[in-house]
């Protein structure tokens, strides 16, 4: 097939009480845990969605990086075609282990279905479809280890039959306080800014 | 040229049979796997369920393997596989993926509190393990997006091999009956106290299953079943654990998958639907259907025959699906009665026979997720 070459457009990741966007550190606070970090974040950049906190913690990771993504480029004036493609190792086992521990004793079952929703990991795609009235193509891999490979190839596919206009593509691992997100937007948008540079040395810096 | 893509080998593992061909004579006969079960390991009072017997598991897989070291769902998944990878002769080369589709997967390893056990609860390492069983070489992919996984699957397939990285893909998709799951549904008070009856008035939620479906996607025509030309997924934007009220993301998915394929929707001669049997969903596909103007298409939800088997059911009723096809026949939407949704939609009520051409395969989940996939036959 034809393929039209693609950019990275913007990236963010998020680790160890930090958060860089195109390189550059916007967000740092004392080592902390994630709950107390995701509230000082989301305050910091001024974010305004009271749906935020009754999100699992691998939604609010995924949250926080699309919203410093996509909230310079979506619009509620016109249809915003970006297609979500988001993989990670642990699923959502962090809350399925939650929910598991709500079921396991008989004296002291209480299985809410307010917890159980967030045992499938492509929720986390449903609150940022909705945030941003995303009505576009999304999927939730599950790797080992990040396959940028995979995960690039199948971001351009998606630009290169029409079925998204741009794709925020990436990595976000979450388990037991230990997070890593890594995320980025990709269109055939000419960029020279990231021309030397792929997803896989993105994520490794 | 953008490559064409077919489905080249199916089979299933369910509690109707452990081969198409099985299964389809079962759901001509009118059976349903969705018995009643007493079983407080799994939930605290009886319930449907469409569950297969441990022994009926572990007798065919004594037959191809010794090794014991498989999960249920493991056995289940390798059984769907090893006939279609053994008669497709097809190398496990660098050039051959393995795509693993399912929503809670070994989920029930959690209810042990060992590392180990812990450890095999993750997804990667059900991959892993049912890929090295017959040694892909290839990362195993795992698609996990709830309820539409196994028809997502097929999705990826055909789009990887269009982007050339791949030339065949086998795909699993599973899922068990598990307490986990059983008391989350409950909790959403989405379970029907009797087998489930899709699009009825007195529908009132779900039976759960369990099955594992495999197929080969592939750039090669030479053994056709079919051929995939169309697919979308489409977010409702909506609620993450509830349908677009319009039904929205399905709506466009089908719209997205029939414009691909360049038909219109008039050129559809069976819908093979989601049907859970909620009150919602149903209702949710109604309106999307009409919205496209199928409410005249024949339609069924396999639902009735196998519960629903979450990430299974896609691949599930698809393999089905394609069956019913080649076999110029349409299956009876079991559990229907009386309509219940508020737009009129063309349930099959009885066995019979129709020249297939093309067909819809649809799934909804949680997430607000949603897969159109359109099919057309090759020989007719």
């Amino acid at each position: 097939m034809i393929q039209n070459k693609t950019y990275i457009q913007n990236y963010c990741t998020i680790e160890n009480n930090k958060i860089v966007l195109n390189g550059t550190s916007v967000f740092k606070i004392e080592p902390t845990d994630f709950a107390d970090f995701a509230k000082q974040a989301y305050r910091n950049f001024e974010m305004q969605y009271p749906k935020f906190f009754k999100m699992d913690t691998l939604s609010k990771l995924a949250f926080l990086g699309s919203e410093l993504l996509l909230s310079p480029i979506t619009s509620t004036e016109h249809e915003n075609n970006i297609a979500l493609v988001l993989a990670n190792k642990s699923s959502s086992l962090d809350t399925d282990v939650k929910y598991q521990e709500s079921i396991s004793d008989k004296e002291n079952y209480f299985p809410s279905p307010a917890v159980f929703v967030y045992t499938l990991p492509n929720i986390c795609l449903g609150e940022i479809s909705i945030r941003h009235q995303l009505k576009s193509e999304n999927s939730f891999f599950i790797f080992d280890t990040f396959n940028t490979e995979f995960m690039s190839n199948y971001s351009n596919i998606l630009l290169n039959t029409n079925k998204a206009d741009t794709v925020l593509c990436g990595w976000v691992e979450f388990f037991n306080d230990n997070y890593k997100a890594f995320l980025c937007t990709i269109s055939t948008k000419e960029n020279t800014e990231y021309k030397n540079e792929t997803i896989n040395t993105l994520y490794n810096k | 040229m953008i490559r064409e893509i077919y489905i080249t080998e199916t089979n299933c593992i369910t509690p109707l049979g452990f081969d198409v061909e099985s299964n389809v004579e079962a759901i001509l006969r009118g059976d349903s796997g969705i018995q009643l079960h007493s079983d407080i390991s799994l939930m605290p009072n009886s319930f449907y369920a469409s569950i297969i017997s441990d022994e009926k598991i572990n007798s065919a897989f004594a037959e191809i393997s010794a090794e014991t070291k498989y999960s249920r769902l493991e056995k289940m998944m390798i059984l769907a596989l090893e006939p279609i990878i053994k008669n497709s002769k097809i190398e496990l080369n660098s050039k051959t993926a393995f795509i693993l589709s399912t929503t809670k997967g070994n989920v029930t390893a959690l209810q042990n509190n060992s590392e180990e056990s812990f450890n095999n609860a993750h997804l990667d390492v059900l991959a892993k393990n049912v890929a090295d069983f017959f040694g892909f070489q290839t990362q195993p992919i795992v698609v996990s997006n709830a309820c539409v996984s196994g028809i997502l699957a097929v999705s990826v397939a055909k789009r990887m091999i269009q982007s050339e990285l791949y030339d065949n893909i086998f795909v699993v998709a599973g899922d068990e009956v598990s307490e986990f799951v059983l008391s989350g549904f409950n909790a959403f008070q989405a379970m029907s106290e009797l087998p489930c009856k899709p699009y009825s008035k007195n529908r009132t939620g779900v039976s759960l299953g369990e099955a594992t479906a495999a197929v080969l996607v592939s750039a090669n025509p030479a053994t056709a079943k079919i051929k995939v030309i169309g697919d979308s997924s489409i977010n409702d934007a909506n609620h993450i654990s509830g349908p677009s009220r319009t039904g929205e993301g399905l709506f466009r998915s089908i719209q997205n998958a029939l414009k691909e394929a360049q038909i219109e929707a008039n050129q559809l001669d069976y819908i093979s639907a989601h049907g859970t049997a909620t009150p919602y969903n149903d209702e949710m596909e109604a309106i999307a259907l009409n919205r496209l103007d199928l409410q005249k298409v024949p339609i069924n939800s396999l639902k009735g025959f196998y519960g629903h088997t979450l990430g299974a059911s896609g691949l599930l009723e698809t393999v089905i699906a394609i069956a019913s096809a080649n076999q110029n026949r349409l299956f009876e939407s079991k559990g229907f009665d009386e309509i219940g949704v508020s737009e009129l939609i063309n349930v099959i009520e009885k066995n019979e026979e129709k020249n297939i051409k093309y067909f819809l395969k649809t799934a909804s989940g949680f997430g607000g997720c949603n897969t159109a996939v359109v099919f057309e036959k090759l020989h007719y």
